[in-house]
């Protein structure tokens, strides 16, 4: 037995001394494997008593187990310290910026717009397109805007000289969609319109949302909820400010000018509202018997509201975007402040 | 227009004040878009008078004047050439303080002491001409409060007036909302009937009725043209923004913005037999008063004599025909045009006049005696003269009728959402002039609009007078009940929000650009295509409609690149304008898209210019969202272009886009960078998706054979892998090209495509005999089709 002391103390100090898996394994096939010098004390037991047998047996195990244990503490020893090294290896700088494209984002106007869209798509509210070329019946007389009405000199037009022009508004929209469908009418138009002006202020081509409901008694109750509902929606400002004047368009009767109260100063009077404490933002107003005529609609038997609205001055309003012509000049330095 | 809130309250005076006015008429639709004060801030300035002129001791051009203020004598130098003794002039005194914080002291003109200055009516912020002396009438009363003497503290209100409401470009127009709104009395101007003192006359002869149905005239005579317009009304034409001319003129303006009527005077002398309101004759000429040479058409109306066309009725008078200095004896007009004929007259000779502005929108029908009568006595009044007897030519069936509208109360709930009391209707209609005969029933109402009230046609019309005075703001609000629409949009529809989303995923940024561009640089993009031209564009540059949107992202890039951007991803959505035959035109909504630059954003491994591949994974990537094996890419031919590295992209057989490098001769002509790329595509073929349809998952192994062919150098890879699909049947499930070599070992102007094809059964395990056999009938068919040999 005293063989076996000296087999376990060698076989713990090699345990100690091996420097990795393998040579660990080695030390293991050398003690504990089948021809292991510490397996071969075990074949020595045959030659002892049966009664000395068992308890020789126990302590060989005993020294087996004592020689395993050092195995598997000095295993995972060096598993550990290989992964270590292993994960050492593989560090990386994560300050590094990762790889590939970031996104781009959508035109200021079009990001509007689709907000703009979101909120009428829930109130169950179809999108409608038009041509931008229009016909003069479908910008004009059909919106109840005979050749010489003076609301035509405050609409400049682009002409192409044959009976088209370029849609001073979405307000066609209305029309042909009354004229291809049997009311009731629940859509929005929104798009590019066009107006022969250019300054500080206009840009010949700007956007609007058209707005047209067409049921059964639809009164200017609906209208001034569904707007107000939307201003406040569009701001995110709960108890918003929304005034409604009356006005003027051929095409709408009563008609209504919508103002906000200035999102800037909250009313008090800024340079943004030319400090009357009011923004206007769009018109509407009840359907013109003649307009709903011309769409084929029965005017005693439906009622409806419109409304139009400039997409950019929301936007600019919304994202304090001071100058309107920094839409169209696609310049990549704006564009991206809009992600 | 321009309406100051003195004269305003001299016809309506309501107790509120300014800020309350102005607010009361924009909640009543008529817009103040500002309120000015009627002269700028100054004090101690009083009504003078010159007592003496003495030449100043040591200066040609300066007097040393004695000024009373009423009380007290000062001595003031000055330079002005129409200062005179007796003369009686704004003082302003010694502590006086002048529009721009000019204060007033004592001082010393060439040695002389000179206490205060007599002021020109520039130097009070009046007017911008500087032009001597501002001479008071004689009967000023000296040492008066020169502001309170012209009632200078005045508010000048801006109210701009919808085309509807043409009854309130005048005074009176205003005065009769205000009193409505604050159920508050008019006071009107006292209008009577002059007494002619002398029998001529003119014939009138009404040449086209159904323009002007109402035509009256008046010959004065002897009028002193040379009189002075007195001060007060020389003011209130200020304060609208007109100024003084004689005061023959200055009256026909005084009346036009006290009672809304223009009218215009004739010299008497020139004028030759009657008057004829008639069509012009094609080609008659006239100058007008601002000494334009009108060439007219036929269908202007014009007041002509017997010889000639003298004005453009309702717009502006002729020269030759006008009241000048020596005229002695006028003939004053004062009709009613229809508004149908004026429209749009005055716009199509580049004029716009108060006249034309008022004309076109609708005057009282009603309103012609009156005016004359308020004009000859104003005119009697200032300048003198004889007057005759009004002649009048008219045709009342022409005339406008006022309207007669049915108004139901039922209606006025079903448009306003609530009820209106009958009192209430009944008394709001009153206060607007309207004549209410109520119905038996109680629940109706038989209207008639005023005169003034022309644009009141229909039901609504009056719905909304009756909303308007009762208040917006008082109206109910309410969300209506939603029906959900009646359209579907089909789950298979690949929305444009999608398509636009994939590529700013992908790193593009939006652009929207205009749809008219510029014919030159168009004609450089898209030379085949004759496209729109506008008749008035905005500029020469912005001049026809877009037939690509390449051309409006080629000057993007361009505006970008010239301000240092090193990288492009830019895209756009929106119609593009294809002129067909017969005059047709196809609107189609288009994506477009263009790529400059690196492949991906610069990092720390270095970069790669993106070219040809980067722009088709985009354009891969828009088409995998419908169904991607519905198209397919062909070397293809744009103008924009490069030949070798654009691809026709195809649906159904039809080509729906394009894509590729910008042609190096265009990128040159624009200044652009050679490696561009770009690409255009409809938008309706990317939209036509597929509904998903699950096939089941196949648990049986799959089976990939990997085959190099060589073949010629310019056989389309994309020729090689259909065949390689219709060769084998659905037991093919994947090819991909996996490697593309070209080199000596494999001979020159070949090429080496390497192919990975994964062939599986859906219900059993494939055999290898199976697989070997479409092998062989691919590589069979590729050797006859391509000659296609396979690589060692």
């Amino acid at each position: 037995m005293e063989n076996l002391n000296a087999l376990v103390d060698a076989a713990l100090a090699e345990v100690e001394q091996a420097g990795d898996i393998r040579a660990l394994d080695d030390v293991r096939v050398k003690y504990l494997g089948k021809k292991g010098e510490i397996s071969a004390l075990m074949k020595g037991l045959g030659k002892l008593s049966a009664e000395e047998r068992p308890k020789a047996g126990a302590v060989i195990n005993e020294g087996k187990q004592k020689v395993q244990d050092a195995i598997t503490a000095r295993k995972t020893l060096l598993e550990e310290a290989a992964l270590a090294e292993q994960l050492a290896s593989e560090t990386v700088d994560v300050t590094l910026p990762g790889r590939g494209e970031m996104p781009g984002n959508l035109h200021p106007v079009n990001r509007m717009r689709r907000r703009i869209e979101d909120f009428f798509l829930r109130l169950g509210f179809d999108i409608s397109e038009g041509p931008e070329v229009e016909d003069d019946f479908h910008n004009f007389e059909a919106l109840n805007i005979p050749s010489h009405h003076p609301a035509r000199a405050m609409h400049d037009t682009f002409y192409f000289g044959d009976g088209r022009l370029l849609r001073t508004h979405t307000s066609p929209v209305q029309v042909r969609v009354m004229e291809q469908g049997k009311p009731p009418f629940r859509i929005i138009a929104p798009g590019r319109v066009y107006r022969c002006d250019s300054d500080l202020t206009h840009t010949p081509m700007f956007h609007q949302v058209e707005g047209l409901l067409v049921d059964k008694d639809i009164t200017f109750a609906d209208l001034r909820g569904t707007v107000a509902e939307f201003l406040r929606f569009i701001f995110e400002v709960e108890d918003l400010p929304v005034r409604f004047r009356p006005s003027y368009f051929p095409f709408t009767e009563p008609s209504a000018e919508v103002d906000v109260g200035c999102v800037s100063c909250s009313g008090e009077g800024c340079r943004v509202c030319s400090h009357t404490g009011w923004l206007e933002i769009m018109g509407c107003g009840m359907v013109h018997p003649k307009v709903l005529e011309h769409g084929g609609v029965d005017a005693s038997e439906y009622s409806g509201f419109a409304f139009g609205m400039g997409i950019e001055r929301i936007t600019m309003l919304r994202y304090g975007v001071n100058d309107l012509r920094l839409f169209f000049e696609n310049d990549t330095r704006f564009l991206s402040q809009f992600s | 227009m321009l309406v100051n809130e003195a004269w305003l309250r001299e016809w309506v005076n309501p107790a509120v004040d300014t800020d309350t006015l102005v607010k009361q008429l924009t909640m009543a639709g008529l817009e103040v878009d500002g309120v000015e004060p009627a002269a700028p801030v100054f004090s101690g300035v009083v009504v003078g008078q010159v007592e003496s002129c003495e030449p100043h001791p040591d200066a040609d051009k300066l007097r040393v004047c004695q000024v009373s203020n009423g009380s007290q004598t000062a001595q003031v130098v000055c330079g002005a050439s129409n200062v005179r003794p007796g003369l009686k002039i704004p003082f302003a005194q010694v502590g006086a303080k002048l529009p721009g914080d000019f204060k007033i002291k004592k001082a010393k003109l060439r040695g002389v002491e000179s206490n205060g200055m007599l002021c020109g009516a520039s130097e009070l912020g009046l007017e911008d001409l500087i032009d001597g002396l501002m001479e008071l009438p004689d009967d000023a009363p000296v040492g008066t409060d020169f502001r309170e003497y012209l009632q200078l503290d005045d508010a000048v209100i801006e109210v701009d007036l919808t085309p509807n409401r043409a009854d309130c470009l005048s005074v009176r127009g205003i005065a009769r909302e205000l009193g409505v709104m604050n159920q508050c009395p008019l006071t009107e101007v006292a209008i009577s009937q002059v007494t002619p003192a002398i029998d001529d006359t003119l014939t009138i002869t009404l040449a086209d009725s159904d323009a002007c149905p109402r035509y009256l005239g008046r010959v004065i005579k002897g009028v002193n043209v040379k009189a002075d317009t007195p001060l007060w009304m020389v003011e209130r034409l200020r304060r609208a923004g007109l100024r003084t001319i004689d005061p023959i003129v200055d009256v026909t303006n005084y009346v036009l913005l006290e009672l809304g009527q223009p009218l215009h005077a004739f010299d008497l002398a020139r004028l030759s037999g009657g008057i004829t309101v008639r069509k012009a004759k094609a080609d008659e000429t006239l100058v007008t008063l601002d000494e334009q040479t009108l060439t007219l058409r036929d269908d202007t109306l014009v007041i002509a004599d017997d010889t000639a066309a003298l004005a453009v009725a309702g717009v502006m008078g002729g020269k030759p025909s006008a009241v000048t200095e020596q005229t002695q004896d006028i003939f004053l007009e004062c009709a009613f045009f229809a508004p149908l004929a004026i429209a749009g007259k005055a716009r199509s000779y580049g004029l716009h006049t108060d006249s034309s502005h008022r004309f076109e929108r609708g005057v009282d029908p009603q309103l012609q005696q009156d005016a004359i009568e308020r004009a000859t006595a104003l005119i009697l009044e200032i300048a003198g003269g004889q007057p005759g007897p009004v002649c009048e030519a008219v045709e009342d069936a022409k005339l406008p009728r006022q309207a007669e509208i049915a108004l139901r109360a039922e209606r006025i709930e079903g448009l306003l959402g609530m009820a209106l009391p009958a009192e209430q209707v009944e008394d709001i209609l009153g206060r607007l002039g309207m004549a209410i005969t109520p119905a038996a029933s109680g629940d109706a109402w038989t209207v008639l609009a005023p005169s003034w009230r022309f644009d009141m046609a229909i039901e609504p019309d009056l719905i909304e007078e009756l909303a308007r005075i009762y208040g917006y703001e008082k109206l109910p609000s309410r969300v209506p009940a939603g029906s959900p629409s009646g359209d579907t949009v089909g789950e298979n529809v690949v929305a444009v929000r999608r398509l636009a989303d994939t590529l700013i995923d992908r790193g593009y940024l939006e652009a929207i650009t205009y749809t008219f561009v510029e014919p030159g640089l168009l004609k450089q993009v898209e030379p085949r295509v004759e496209p729109l031209p506008l008749l008035n564009p905005i500029s020469a540059d912005l001049g026809v409609m877009r037939t690509t949107l390449l051309a409006g992202l080629f000057s993007t890039a361009r505006h970008n690149l010239n301000r240092q951007a090193d990288r492009l991803r830019l895209f756009e959505t929106g119609l593009r304008f294809m002129p067909q035959a017969q005059g047709e035109l196809e609107q189609t909504p288009m994506i477009a898209g263009l790529v400059y630059g690196s492949a991906q954003p610069q990092n720390w491994e270095g970069k790669r210019a993106a070219d040809f591949f980067d722009l088709k994974g985009d354009v891969e990537a828009l088409l995998s969202l419908s169904d991607a094996s519905a198209f397919s890419f062909t070397a293809g031919e744009h103008p924009a272009l490069h030949p070798g590295q654009t691809a026709a992209l195809s649906r159904g057989g039809e080509v729906v886009g394009y894509l590729g490098r910008i042609h190096p001769r265009l990128a040159a002509d624009l200044d652009l960078p050679a490696n561009l790329y770009a690409f255009e595509l409809a938008l309706a073929p990317l939209q036509q998706g597929i509904l998903p349809h699950f096939a089941g998952v196949s648990d049986q192994p799959r089976m990939r054979r990997d085959l190099a062919f060589v073949v010629d150098a310019g056989v389309p890879a994309g020729d090689l892998v259909a065949a390689v699909r219709d060769t084998c049947d659905e037991r093919l499930t994947d090819v991909r090209i996996f490697d593309i070599y070209q080199g000596d070992s494999i001979g020159e102007n070949r090429k080496s495509l390497a192919l990975g094809l994964t062939f599986q059964d859906r219900s059993r395990t494939l055999k290898d005999q199976e697989v070997n056999d479409l092998v062989e009938a691919v590589v069979s068919q590729v050797k006859q089709q391509f000659n296609a040999t396979l690589r060692d």
